[in-house]
């Protein structure tokens, strides 16, 4: 059942002077898990974030659901789910307010799912402590949390891995998975080697 | 850590929950500005010592005051929105909430202008709350008070938003609190003059509808057409991040 969802062709992006990848074509669907692989400054965080439609300094054409992407914004952003390298979690506010404020953008949801899901994420008992107080590992599981409450069949996730304990990586892959197998699409870089099922790799900066 | 998430995979359209999004956005401007007095306190107190000072180190004469009271108590409102518009965005763009804002499938504009909306009435408002007492400080009359709460009142939505723009357009540039006062200072002016122009004429007796009408035009123009350069802005800044 896999569906095209995200389609990139031919993305060209240079930085600096610096050719990051011509020529490059990737299309994600339904089920596909895609792992942007490379050396440091190989362009892995500015491919999602063209992906993500936050970059728009590149050459190519973008396409969500066969539609060009500049033209289904909304559509897209309503679909997709992107966690950067600076997670947005405010420090003045607490996991739950973080949450609450990310979804309440988004969709309605009942207040007692926002506590499902940070428990979920591994903060049981610091829902209500400012993310100032939290530790790196800590407020990179507040943006996890978001994952439990997606619904976005396109996840793009840079360097999610980051900060977070042995465990946490292990649960995180498998949430992935089965994401995939849901029919969501997840594009990710990492630096950890992942066991991960069926996962495409993307090679950049390989030339 | 849970293995699985409990929500579905489900494909929605776009556009959906306006209000509640527009109610998320202001209401997390207010709790940030409560957790973090300290934004909303010194461009108030930077208020305060301007016009304090005035009277000491110019004239404590009641003719002088009289005079000047309206013009200094713009120019010192003026400051106190400049300084406090380099806190509009940056820390939402240093912890990357920004991205995830612009990301949010929302009309961004719309959610620009509730957001400024919200900055006004936690930075601005008690600001405004302090001009009559200013006002009598320097000594001022009662009804020339009015006047300028009214012309503060409308020209200051007018002061945040133009400013906006410039904020979203150097957030992502580093110590841009100097650039950003370079920049948006011409198109304050404008607003000074007919900000303080309404007071003086009222002062000579003369008719400030005039005057009014022109703030009025700014005000309206800017709420309908700054939102969307607003919104550009912050698109390119977080292109750039």
């Amino acid at each position: 059942m896999s569906t095209t969802l995200l389609e990139a062709r031919q993305l060209y992006c240079e930085r600096d002077d610096r050719v990051l990848f011509s020529g490059l074509d990737l299309s994600v669907g339904s089920g596909d898990i895609v792992r942007i692989a490379g050396p440091n400054g190989s362009g892995k965080t500015t491919l999602l974030r063209i992906l993500a439609g936050l970059n728009l300094s590149f050459e190519g054409d973008l396409n969500w659901h066969g539609y060009p992407l500049h033209g289904q914004r909304d559509w897209y952003q309503a679909n997709m789910l992107f966690l950067g390298h600076r997670a947005g979690i405010t420090a003045s506010l607490t996991p739950l307010e973080n949450l609450r404020c990310w979804v309440d953008m988004r969709r309605p949801q009942r207040e007692a799912s926002l506590w499902e899901a940070l428990a979920d994420a591994g903060l049981e008992g610091y829902e209500d402590i400012p993310s100032a107080h939290l530790s790196a590992g800590q407020q990179r599981r507040v943006a996890l949390a978001r994952l439990y409450l997606s619904t976005e069949p396109v996840w793009l996730l840079d360097e999610a891995f980051t900060a977070i304990d042995q465990g946490a990586v292990k649960v995180l892959e498998s949430l992935i998975s089965s994401r995939a197998a849901q029919g969501g699409a997840v594009v990710l870089s990492t630096h950890h080697r992942l066991q991960l099922g069926e996962c495409r790799v993307l090679e950049l900066g390989g030339a | 850590m849970q293995p699985e998430s409990r929500t579905p995979v489900t494909l929605t359209d776009a556009g959906s929950g306006l209000t509640r999004a527009g109610m998320t956005t202001f209401h997390r401007e207010l709790l940030i500005a409560f957790r973090e007095k300290q934004d909303v306190i010194n461009p108030l107190v930077f208020f305060l010592l301007i016009v304090s000072l005035f009277p000491l180190g110019i004239s404590p004469e009641t003719e002088f005051l009289r005079e000047a009271g309206a013009g200094i108590i713009w120019v010192a409102a003026l400051l106190a929105i400049l300084l406090s518009l380099n806190m509009l965005f940056r820390n939402d763009y240093a912890d990357g909430y920004l991205e995830q804002w612009v990301l949010s499938p929302q009309p961004l504009a719309m959610m620009v202008l509730v957001r400024v909306s919200a900055v006004w009435v936690a930075s601005v408002v008690p600001l405004l709350l302090l001009v009559p007492l200013l006002g009598l400080m320097l000594h001022l009359p009662a009804d020339r008070i009015g006047v300028l709460a009214l012309t503060l009142l409308m020209g200051s939505p007018v002061l945040l938003l133009i400013g906006a723009i410039g904020a979203a357009l150097t957030v992502s540039v580093r110590n841009s609190g100097m650039l950003l006062a370079l920049l948006m200072t011409p198109f304050y002016v404008p607003v000074l003059i007919f900000g303080t122009g309404a007071v003086t004429a009222f002062g000579e007796g003369a008719s400030i509808t005039g005057h009014l009408a022109i703030l009025g035009a700014m005000l309206v123009l800017t709420i309908v057409l700054a939102p969307f350069a607003i919104a550009a802005g912050l698109r390119m800044s977080v292109a750039n991040g």
